[in-house]
């Protein structure tokens, strides 16, 4: 199971909860599961969240790997100037 | 004066990237063929113009355009009834997240105007003079509400409503009335609280900084055309042809596909052409007149109407123990988000701590609207404003502790596997080694005169991969073309040619590079986000090697081989069969020559989203002297040292620290929005929003760090242009503070303010 | 409205333009000569992109009404460059990689033309002085004043005869 750890903005839709493990393989995997677990979760973070796999940051990449014992943060999209 | 610091033993193997040559679009650049947005005619144009509004908030009643209309030379007058209602629909796709309506509504306003200069009609006719007068016949009955500007005022129970349907996001339950609060967003980690009353020294201050403009030199322009077939063709400057296409194509209700967007070489955008104010307009314009037309906007309406950054408040609390190690910190941000939601405050909340580890910390931001223009992206969007509270309480907390501000921030300092505020562990990093270059740096020890002070500050920049499309052809003399999906704001092209070329081991000369149009080469994001060099050089990296591969089989079929028995070396395939040691190799010439015998065209291109971007880091080093008589503080010495990756050009990486830091310094020193108390801007011009000038500065000394390249980079490329905006506010008061002996917490550090702080310290 | 026929030279060539009393010679230069490398940036003598030489003064070409360019002599960033080589000023602009957009880079070179014209030594100060009118959003300054400080040292050595 993957620790996710999510920012306060996916808090609304957690109930307040800020960290959960899911099962997931891939990060379509995680989006699915989060939205099993906390129904438009998964949407929320699809449209709205990049995440930090293991360190490194993932942006709209639904196939980048994920490991059982993977940590995964989710913050806001990064964009820039 | 400018120097590189490499790994001790770093093996330098590499013929082209990290030279400085000549960039390949200089020439048209120094000659003025360069074609910038205002640069290209359509046969047949018209000149259109917009009507903006004068209140900076006001309920429209009714907008009568039948005498502008009716002026002989007038083709076609549109209000906001010409646009298509569109949905709260969020567009995804990676950039920073955009609400269309929103986006539209600023574009053209609808039922209200939310700031002086919003868009509330459009005229197109067959010349300036004509198009002006019709917008003066253009009746609009406005009944004017009450506005708010400040951002803490904006958040006030009491306060004027922009709108109505907007809900404070991010709470632990939906308010029950809409407020001007769009979002609160935080982060946090172990216990702040009681950290902070456990810690041994205290500080705490508010800092605040005011709006600012991106302040590119180029206008917003475009040329637009509406075919009688629904194709549309859209010239212009923008940091994304892609984004432009989109943006247009949604606005305006067509097919994506039915927009050709070819960028034209753009004046500077610093984020602030990441979004589209003319284009759609433009093309409404046209589809309502049947004739291609031209807008550019005034320098006026520049800053009436497009992206500022915000201004801010920002709150730091910072917990540290006696020896230095900061225990706990809590940031606490309101940020002017203009008239629609979305100021960089997330941003800012997860930067604001990234250089310090903290094992105790709260972020919280808050997303405020309010009747001013709604903020564009500039330059790493949001960072500066928390570097500037952080840094500047980071300053205090090393003069109690009596530590050398260098020092404070070793102890305290993000190394790899610190994990960073907003979650990821760090990799790679070089943030120490930037600290210690200004440490070594001749410029931390040279001495200071009277009326002096040294300032030190630091700052952080994720960086971002992303969304990117590259090409390589190899024409039939062997001449490489590469085409880039991204605009080349500030030398990109040069560093795809670079790269190119020392993939394929050519000389660089024999490399041309161009910008590809929305139909020559595959989507990209926006030019934003210190991500092109990276993203898009990965895509063109990629390109190369696929022609390599296509080299090596053409080869292998001229020689009658396993392609397995050709290698790619400086350029030539050469042949590694033992048995056929006396094949001579063959030259990316002649294999080009006979590509059409041996399959056809030599051609690769590479679309990918790419993925771990490595953050960046800064330390710049600023010394400041006041007139202790008028005021003025003048920036005298500055050096900006970052982490860097690796330098594709370092002239142009070089460019870019000393682009930003300046950025930095008319921001802490001038810059502002200034606004008369019926919310209307007083300073709409270069005369009067004083961005800086050749005599206000010295030369800006740079150092390179380059001991830590980014593995997941072919070159090691880390995004650079952003993080240089971030130290500087910080710096240049820190040097303030030590130059006077007082703090001055709020930015702009202009004349009255430090007379007025000098006048309070002898009081 | 009754336009005005304006004769002028403009980087050596005679011209003739008809224009209104309002226009300035940015306009003509622009719209109707089609040397658009001359930038608008302001419309207001404020940034300097719109930079020429007109009868051997530096001028914002933006606050110079069209019908006074009547007899005058204009120089503009196309004359820069005979056509084959460039100008050293531009060499040395790409050399030192002192532009980035390079929207402000054609006011830049004519200003840094006008000063090398009338002071062949500028130290570092009257350089940054000379240009405090042509703002520059990308570089920070810094490798435009070396690149001019470069130019008239070069100038400067080619006038010593061999």
């Amino acid at each position: 199971m993957a620790r996710v750890v999510a920012c306060s903005d996916c808090w609304p839709l957690t109930g307040g909860a800020s960290e959960f493990n899911v099962e997931a393989a891939t990060v379509r995997d995680l989006i699915r599961g989060l939205d099993a677990r906390f129904p438009g979760l998964g949407d929320f973070v699809d449209r709205r969240m990049a995440m930090a796999i293991d360190g490194e940051i993932h942006q709209d990449a639904w196939f980048s790997p994920i490991e059982p014992d993977s940590e995964v943060f989710l913050f806001p999209k990064i964009g820039g100037g | 004066m400018s120097e590189t610091l490499k790994r001790p033993g770093a093996r330098q193997t590499l013929n082209v990237v990290g030279t400085r040559p000549i960039r390949p679009d200089g020439a048209d650049k120094v000659t003025g063929r360069a074609a910038f947005g205002a640069d290209l005619s359509m046969s047949g144009q018209l000149v259109g113009r917009i009507l903006r509004s004068p209140h900076p908030h006001a309920r429209i009643l009714s907008i009568d355009t039948s005498k502008a209309a009716a002026l002989p030379g007038v083709k076609a007058v549109i209000t906001g009834a010409d646009f298509p209602d569109l949905g709260a629909e969020v567009l995804a796709g990676g950039e920073a997240v955009t609400n269309l309506a929103d986006m539209a509504a600023n574009v053209m306003a609808r039922d209200k105007v939310l700031y002086d200069g919003h868009a509330v009609a459009a005229v197109a006719a067959i010349s300036a003079e004509i198009a002006e007068e019709a917008l003066r016949r253009i009746e609009v009955a406005y009944e004017t509400l009450p506005h708010v500007i400040e951002v803490l005022e904006a958040m006030r129970p009491d306060a004027p409503v922009l709108h109505a349907t907007l809900f404070t996001q991010g709470l632990e339950a939906r308010p029950e009335q809409p407020s001007n609060i769009s979002n609160r967003t935080r982060f946090m980690r172990g216990d702040f609280e009681a950290a902070y009353a456990a810690a041994d020294v205290r500080m705490e201050g508010r800092y605040t900084t005011r709006a600012v403009h991106q302040g590119y030199i180029e206008p917003h322009a475009c040329v637009a055309a509406w075919g009688s077939d629904g194709q549309c063709e859209v010239w212009g400057s923008s940091q994304g042809q892609f984004m432009v296409r989109t943006y247009c194509a949604r606005v305006l209700g067509v097919p994506i596909s039915n927009v050709h967007v070819t960028p034209a070489e753009i004046g500077g955008g610093f984020g602030g052409k990441t979004t589209v104010y003319l284009e759609p307009v433009a093309l409404a314009l046209s589809r309502a007149s049947g004739h291609p037309v031209k807008m550019v906007m005034s320098r006026d309406e520049v800053f009436r109407a497009t992206g500022p950054t915000s201004g801010g408040v920002i709150d730091v609390k910072l917990g540290a123990s006696n020896d230095g190690k900061i225990v706990a910190a809590r940031v606490e941000m309101m940020f002017q988000a203009g008239a629609f939601p979305g100021s960089p405050v997330a941003a800012a909340a997860m930067t604001c701590l990234a250089c310090y580890e903290v094992d105790n910390f709260e972020i919280v931001g808050w997303d405020v609207v309010t009747n001013t223009p709604k903020v564009a992206a500039y330059r790493a969007p949001g960072a500066p404003l928390g570097a500037f509270g952080v840094e500047s309480a980071v300053d205090e907390l090393a003069l109690t502790l009596g530590l050398d501000p260098l020092t404070l921030r070793e102890i305290n300092a993000v190394k790899d596997g610190s994990k960073a505020p907003y979650g990821p562990t760090y990799q790679n990093i070089a943030y120490v080694d930037t600290l210690a270059a200004i440490r070594d740096s001749e410029h931390y020890k040279a001495p200071l005169g009277p009326n002096q002070g040294r300032g030190v500050a630091a700052g952080f920049w994720f960086n971002h991969g992303g969304e990117s499309s590259g090409a390589v052809h190899v024409a039939d003399d062997g001449g490489i073309v590469v085409v880039s999906s991204n605009p080349d704001i500030g030398g990109s092209r040069a560093a795809m040619a670079m790269m190119a070329a020392e993939t394929l081991g050519v000389p660089l000369e024999r490399v041309r590079p161009v910008v590809g149009d929305t139909d020559s080469i595959g989507f990209a994001m926006v030019t934003g986000g210190s991500r092109t060099t990276f993203a898009t050089g990965l895509a063109v990296v990629r390109a190369a090697e696929q022609v390599i591969e296509q080299l090596r089989q053409r080869a292998a079929m001229l020689w009658e081989v396993d392609a397995d028995k050709v290698a790619w070396r400086a350029g030539e395939a050469v042949c590694t069969d033992p048995e056929k040691a006396d094949l001579k190799p063959l030259s990316l010439a002649t294999l080009a020559e006979r590509a059409s015998r041996t399959g056809g065209p030599i051609s690769a291109q590479v679309s990918l989203n790419a993925q771990g971007a490595s953050p960046g880091f800064g330390v710049h080093l600023c010394d400041l002297e006041v007139d202790p008589e008028t005021g003025v503080a003048r920036v005298i010495r500055y050096t900006a040292a970052q982490d860097v990756g690796r330098a594709i050009h370092p002239s142009y990486v070089e460019g870019q620290l000393q682009g930003g830091a300046v950025q930095g310094i008319g921001w802490a020193l001038n810059e502002e929005y200034i606004f008369d108390a019926g919310g209307r801007m007083e300073n709409a011009g270069f005369l009067d929003y004083r961005m800086p000038v050749a005599s206000d500065l010295p030369m800006i000394d740079t150092i390179l760090v380059e001991t830590t390249p980014n593995p997941l980079h072919p070159f090691g490329v880390k995004g650079v242009g952003e993080v240089p905006i971030v130290p500087p506010l910080a710096a240049v008061a820190n040097a303030l503070r030590r130059a006077i002996g007082v703090r001055v917490p709020d930015l702009p550090l202009s004349p009255p303010r430090i007379l007025a702080a000098l006048e309070a310290k002898q009081a | 409205m009754s336009k005005h026929h304006i004769s002028a030279t403009v980087n050596g060539d005679p011209v003739e333009f008809l224009t209104s009393s309002g226009a300035t010679l940015l306009d003509v230069l622009r719209d109707q000569l089609n040397l658009t490398g001359t930038k608008e940036g302001c419309g207001s003598g404020d940034c300097g992109a719109c930079s020429v030489i007109l009868d051997g003064r530096l001028v914002c070409s933006c606050l110079v009404l069209a019908p006074e360019a009547e007899g005058r002599r204009i120089e503009t960033v196309e004359g820069l460059s005979d056509g084959v080589r460039l100008h050293p000023l531009q060499e040395q602009f790409l050399k030192h990689a002192a532009l980035q957009c390079g929207f402000c880079t054609p006011g830049f070179l004519v200003a840094a033309k006008a000063l090398l014209d009338a002071n062949p030594d500028p130290s570092e100060t009257e350089v940054r002085y000379w240009l405090a009118g042509n703002l520059c959003r990308c570089t920070g300054y810094d490798k435009i004043v070396r690149a001019v400080m470069d130019t008239a040292a070069e100038l400067r050595q080619a006038r010593i005869p061999a």
